[in-house]
């Protein structure tokens, strides 16, 4: 019996699922707004200046994000939704409190506190670390 | 009217960031992960070139909620912080300007795995 | 002792008889089309505070309800294999240390449940013991904590992705039959591990399919045997993906067959959400010793080839970029 790794690889291709892209963007989009949306009605009434109310609207959005996922709901807006709860700020807050969830059995320390930033810990290094690197250059090229 | 308008900025532009990170995640296979590093990196270096304040200017919130606003945020803050500070803004800026969501983030979350477990899925 | 025939084929001589299995399964697979085949269904947490303690339960329940159906002594059994997919099988040595049985912890992925049934069959057909238990299960929540993301994560399943059947399996194998009627073990191919550089973790079919395919194939030519002498030959859990796939391997090499699938037969992809089907170590365990077993005893069935198939890789394999090896073992029940 023989297969060749060429062949199988193309047979794979052809075989395997494939996402129904135009229904996943149309949710995406749909509840990624409605989210955006949410933040700046609440952005809007808040009496402080802009500067201040943007900080207020993200730790908002960010509370929610992570109350909808201790309720055991934000999992299910994910299913629906994909990358349109996954890039607002609230995703960021879900992919906190998820693993601090799932890892509480392993203790406070080494399951909820080291296994929290396992998803966004990666965002906080590269986004952090990309700063330095823009920061210096603006420093150069401003002096 | 107009307020109508600027709101559905908002929505437009929030839907379409969302929207480019569900054609990554069915055409490339990113994970969730994958794609929050890759939206924070790209939301710091368009707003060192000075494209996404332009976005932020019509989408506002559509613009800073996705994580490429927390992007900009970050590099406002550094720009900010070398421009009042000098040199030592370079490291001081970027984390000022995102702490409060960062230790909400935290707080928040830490408190919500105390109280709350998690749930198996039925689909 | 039993005769090597060809490649990778052992024939018994002596006659190992499939005495009991039973299985205990999640609310999920209860609701799935062979629901009514499975003996006792519990809550995925089965009452306990971590999804790990749930799946050792999921193992003590099943071996005392086998024991119990049996109706043996513990002291009989003579030794356990068993295995799940947790990090260094430990729901199974949790849920089977109070046993005080010899024991044998195996790590096939999904593919233990023929692997144990193997290795104990080959036990029993060389003398050296006289009733042995096969065990295996899976748990939907501790595997996707050890392989993917956690519960509350919010984000899609991939299309070829699937599910973890949560519940366990388990068996008696016997060198006597206490003159009941059983299902007796004939041949058995242990596979070869195939690697062809499948890389896609939500690809698990794709993975497992040629090693399925090989193991058909070497199972029949060892043998000699055309696909119809099986009434029916059973895949562990390829998948609707991996399944179609291994149809078409088998076909480029001219064996027209019409296979089976426990992962796609447990779920109902279009009501349950399951995308391509059942997996993990309890997907064929359960479908073999709930539905096939009871097939067997009504005699709708007489002759099953059953190939459970694994994916051997870790968490860390994938992240350092390396591919999915797949492995099947084929195990051939009939009624005598």
């Amino acid at each position: 019996m023989n297969l060749e790794q060429k062949e199988y690889s193309k047979l794979v291709e052809k075989h395997s699922g494939k996402s129904n892209v135009f229904v996943n963007c149309l949710r995406a989009f749909l509840v990624g707004g409605i989210i955006c949306v949410i933040a700046q009605i609440y952005n809007d009434i808040l009496p402080f200046s802009e500067e201040v109310s943007k900080v207020h609207t993200t730790v908002f959005m960010v509370f929610f994000g992570a109350l909808f996922t201790a309720l055991n709901v934000y999992d299910n807006i994910g299913k629906f939704a994909g990358a349109g709860s996954i890039v607002p700020i609230t995703g960021f807050a879900n992919s906190i409190v998820s693993p601090a969830m799932e890892f509480r059995s392993e203790g406070r320390i080494m399951g909820v506190g080291a296994q929290m930033f396992v998803v966004a810990g990666p965002v906080l290094v590269y986004g952090i670390s990309s700063t330095v690197v823009v920061g210096l250059i603006y420093f150069l090229l401003t002096r | 009217m107009d307020a109508f308008l600027k709101y559905l900025a908002v929505f437009v532009t929030g839907g379409l960031l969302c929207v480019v990170a569900q054609i990554l995640i069915d055409k490339t296979k990113l994970t969730s992960a994958r794609i929050l590093v890759l939206y924070v990196v790209t939301g710091v270096f368009l707003t060192a070139i000075g494209v996404y304040e332009k976005v932020v200017k019509i989408g506002r919130t559509g613009a800073t909620i996705p994580l490429t606003g927390f992007g900009y945020a970050l590099c406002k803050g550094v720009f900010k912080a070398i421009d009042e500070k000098g040199f030592i803004g370079i490291l001081t800026g970027g984390v000022e300007a995102v702490a409060s969501g960062i230790a909400m983030a935290i707080f928040f979350d830490l408190v919500a795995s105390f109280v709350s477990k998690p749930k198996s899925k039925n689909s | 002792m039993a005769q090597k025939v060809g490649n990778q084929t052992f024939v018994l001589d002596r006659k190992v008889y499939w005495r009991e299995g039973v299985c205990i399964v999640g609310p999920k697979e209860k609701e799935g089309p062979l629901g009514k085949y499975f003996d006792q269904k519990e809550d995925e947490d089965f009452g306990e505070d971590t999804w790990e303690k749930a799946e050792a339960r999921f193992v003590s329940a099943t071996y005392a309800k086998l024991l119990a159906k049996s109706k043996i002594n513990e002291n009989m059994v003579d030794c356990i294999f068993a295995g799940d997919l947790l990090n260094q099988c430990i729901a199974t040595g949790n849920g089977l240390k109070k046993t005080g049985r010899p024991y044998f912890g195996l790590y096939g992925a999904c593919s233990t449940m023929a692997e144990s049934l193997i290795l104990a069959s080959l036990l029993i057909d060389g003398g050296g013991a006289n009733n042995a238990v096969c065990l295996t299960s899976s748990n939907f929540a501790s595997a996707e904590k050890q392989f993917r993301f956690p519960m509350e994560l919010g984000n899609q399943r991939a299309p070829d992705a699937q599910w973890t059947v949560t519940g366990a399996g388990a068996c008696l194998l016997s060198s006597d039959n206490m003159g009941e009627n059983c299902p007796v073990i004939v041949s058995v191919t242990p596979g070869k591990m195939v690697d062809y550089e499948v890389k896609d973790v939500n690809n698990m079919g794709a993975a497992m399919a040629p090693a399925a395919a090989f193991t058909i194939q070497a199972h029949l030519s060892d043998l000699n045997f055309s696909p119809d002498y099986y009434d029916m030959i059973v895949t562990g859990d390829l998948g609707i993906t991996g399944k179609k796939l291994c149809r078409e391997i088998l076909k480029k090499n001219g064996l027209d067959i019409d296979l089976k699938d426990c992962g796609e037969m447990i779920f109902d992809p279009e009501t349950q959400g399951t995308c391509a089907g059942g997996s993990g170590c309890a997907c064929s365990a359960v479908v073999l010793n709930g539905y096939i077993l009871r097939k067997l005893r009504e005699n709708a069935l007489n002759k099953v080839l059953f190939v459970a198939t694994g994916a051997l890789m870790s968490p860390i394999s994938t992240k350092q970029g390396e591919s999915i090896i797949g492995i099947a073992h084929a195990v051939s029940i009939q009624n005598m």
